[in-house]
């Protein structure tokens, strides 16, 4: 009998500061004090505190060590599992009050979290099926199967007003309403899961963390509108969540809950996975199903909508990760329960990858509605070394900013619309003074010049020409009329691209327009970066009063742009300087500063 | 798996092995004295048997655990069993043949089996 569960978090996160040498750990001073028949390791899913990685849960007491390093494992072993003294110092600070370890739940970051997507991710080991059915995995697809008809599923799904959580914001009952109601014959249930904003990696944790809930709920899509064969299209770069989700199918085949004749009912559903290499424009679901098609992936018009004339011109079901991790709960605990959570016309949550300058860095899932103000100042931890907020980015390269004046408005697809930013796949990106917002703006272009599938003009040329015109701010060479060409251009882009990723490349552009004008003025009328980052607007000076000639930042300097005497003040020559910041780092005096 | 009974059965058996993942503190939980003098007395065997007879019985609101030194070293090994509402009762001295009796009368039943406590130590 085992006494004890030890859960290793193995997400991506956890896996690269070293989680994997915790579990060679436990393993090994398992065996040696006699423990290994009473104390199960189980390796999980994400639990969402990356910024503290690895993390240790013990339970029954629920102790959650966080970063954990191999050379702790003998003393948890020795102190907690054998002699039951939970060892203090590794305890999530958050989680230490008065003596008595408090439960996780009860930390700021879990408070105002609500997980529904991520209800098993750090709690079942993904590689195990029957940890998945003992959290009523598949009970859904049973339900599904033996009580209701598909028509009763796409009412629920509707009923719910569960929305794609993808970015689009499409209600996900209609999409399916829409693939049923064509005739009979040959459908396919496709899932996205080729997330590709920088900073994003929600649905490789649930895929990570839970890889069956996304089974699970493709058969139920599969079962609602008459579809036998599903794919999931899931990139190249997630190798954990590629091995995982494959290890899954074949559990479920094994099983019986996937291939012919599931559960005795004479449904039959199968599922595959399609890889992709990594495209940006392979997220627009017309290039997805065009990629998996074998054909090269670029995006086609619309309509005819993938429900009409999707995969192999067949009519398809393309659901993000997220939006298929909603479904099972949905079905067992009614449309109902999920509308009672969330905003009038945005039910149920959304996860979030929080990153950028945040202390928390991780994953979080919050009710629609929450406030930008919690999910950073509360769950996030608020901005590290005291700096001041700025601006949160959402929707990745397709978003906008959201500036400090807008903090406190609930979030949920159509308020962030009306702000000019958009939901998103649910990247969070937080922003402190020490950025400047040109340059953020110049990062997304460069980002979509880059993924630009080159198949539309506006997209390929257009987004060129406008990083050309962000450079030439950012060099402080532009004009007041190169910013009105700027703003021209952006709404060009926007009405004449061919797919989503062009439509909304301008959005970073038009979003710090709207609310950080003055940087962007500042750029070109005062020759100066507010935020001292632009290197071309910088100059690094040595204040002569402060200082002290001791020769430090001229042995630094890489380029030989500092000269002076001992003990006399030096001087930068500023035709040699490279602005590297080194002599700055190195001055014991602070002498030195960006000007 | 060819039936939804199946599947039923299959999760309610797995519910039993994850069920110390939640945090409940409804639960009755036993502790088991495990500091040094705990463990020189044979606290370990003691601790074994509780886990393997909550697990055999399937005992999903029970809780095993261990503890530190209770204070009482010459009555080690020292079990103490709280039940939520109820207080705590002190095992005595505890040893694994003394286990299978706790277990039935006093977690499933609710009756403290009164010879083995501190009280009628002697």
């Amino acid at each position: 009998m085992v006494r004890s569960h030890v859960l290793v978090c193995s997400g991506t996160g956890c896996t690269s500061s070293g989680s994997q040498r915790i579990l060679a750990a436990f393993d090994r001073e398992l065996k040696e004090t006699g423990l290994s028949d009473e104390i199960k390791v189980i390796k999980t899913g994400c639990f969402g505190l990356c910024a503290l990685g690895p993390v240790v849960v013990v339970y029954p007491e629920g102790a959650f060590y966080s970063q954990v390093k191999s050379e702790d494992v003998p003393e948890i072993v020795e102190e907690h599992l054998l002699k039951g003294r939970i060892v203090k110092r590794l305890l999530y600070e958050e989680t230490v009050k008065e003596d008595a370890v408090q439960s996780l739940d009860e930390t700021g970051f879990y408070k105002k979290q609500l997980r529904v997507a991520l209800k098993n991710c750090g709690v079942i080991d993904p590689e195990n099926i029957n940890e998945y059915i003992a959290y009523d995995g598949y009970m859904a697809l049973a339900k599904v199967l033996t009580e209701m008809t598909p028509d009763d599923v796409i009412r629920t799904v509707t009923d719910s007003g569960l929305r794609g959580r993808g970015g689009g914001g499409f209600p996900t009952g209609r999409k399916w309403s829409f693939a049923a109601a064509q005739p009979k014959g040959q459908k396919y249930v496709c899932c996205n899961a080729d997330e590709g904003d920088p900073g994003a990696f929600m649905d490789r944790s649930v895929l990570e963390g839970d890889p069956h809930v996304v089974i699970e709920a493709m058969a139920i899509a599969g079962y609602a509108i008459g579809a036998n064969q599903g794919y999931v299209y899931v990139r190249a770069e997630y190798p954990i969540a590629v091995k995982r989700l494959q290890i899954a199918i074949d559990q479920a085949r094994e099983n019986g809950l996937l291939g012919k004749d599931i559960l005795g009912t004479g449904f039959d559903f199968d599922l595959d996975i399609r890889l992709g290499a990594g495209a940006f424009v392979c997220g627009e679901e017309t290039a997805l199903l065009t990629s998996i098609e074998g054909h090269r992936g670029e995006p086609r018009p619309r309509p005819p909508f993938p429900a009409v004339s999707g995969l192999f011109g067949k009519p398809t079901v393309l659901n993000n990760v997220e939006t298929y991790a909603n479904i099972p709960q949905i079905i067992l605990q009614g449309a109902d329960w999920f509308c009672r959570i969330g905003t009038e016309k945005s039910k149920g949550t959304k996860v979030f990858a929080l990153g950028g300058k945040i202390n928390n860095t991780g994953l979080v899932e919050v009710p629609m509605g929450t406030t930008l103000r919690d999910i950073v100042f509360e769950i996030g931890g608020g901005i590290p070394n005291g700096k001041q907020f700025k601006a949160a980015q959402t929707g990745g390269p397709s978003g906008g900013c959201i500036p400090s004046e807008h903090l406190d408005i609930p979030v949920d697809y159509d308020n962030l619309i009306s702000i000019g930013s958009m939901m998103g796949s649910g990247g969070l990106i937080v922003m402190d003074e020490d950025t400047c917002m040109v340059d953020i703006a110049k990062f997304f272009l460069e980002f979509t010049v880059d993924e630009s599938c080159g198949k539309c003009t506006p997209c390929r040329i257009g987004t060129k020409r406008l990083h050309e015109l962000l450079e030439k701010i950012t060099d402080g060479k532009a004009t007041m009329e190169d910013l009105d060409k700027l703003e021209t251009l952006c709404y060009h882009i926007k009405e004449n691209a061919l797919c989503g990723l062009g439509q909304t490349a301008p959005n970073p552009v038009l979003s710090t327009l709207k609310y950080f004008r003055d940087e962007y003025v500042a750029h070109i009328v005062d020759k100066t970066c507010p935020a001292g980052v632009c290197k071309a607007l910088l100059n690094i000076v040595i204040l002569p009063e402060k200082c002290r000639g001791c020769t430090v930042c001229a042995k630094a300097c890489p380029t030989g742009a500092i000269s002076g005497t001992v003990k006399e003040p030096h001087v930068i020559d500023q035709s040699k300087c490279v602005k590297c910041g080194v002599c700055m780092e190195k001055c014991r005096f602070g002498a030195i500063v960006k000007h | 798996m060819k039936s939804i009974a199946e599947l039923q059965a299959l999760r309610d058996e797995m519910q039993g092995k994850i069920g110390i993942r939640h945090d409940s503190d409804a639960g009755v939980r036993v502790v088991v004295g495990m500091a040094t003098c705990g463990i020189a007395a044979g606290a370990r065997p003691v601790l074994k048997a509780f886990a393997d007879e909550v697990g055999r019985r399937g005992l999903t609101h029970v809780s095993v655990g261990q503890t530190g030194c209770i204070g009482i070293c010459q009555y080690e090994p020292v079990v103490e069993v709280y039940e939520p509402g109820k207080g705590k009762t002190t095992y005595v001295k505890v040893v694994p043949e003394m286990v299978p009796l706790i277990v039935s009368q006093h977690l499933v039943n609710g009756n403290p089996v009164v010879e083995y406590t501190i009280g009628s130590a002697k």
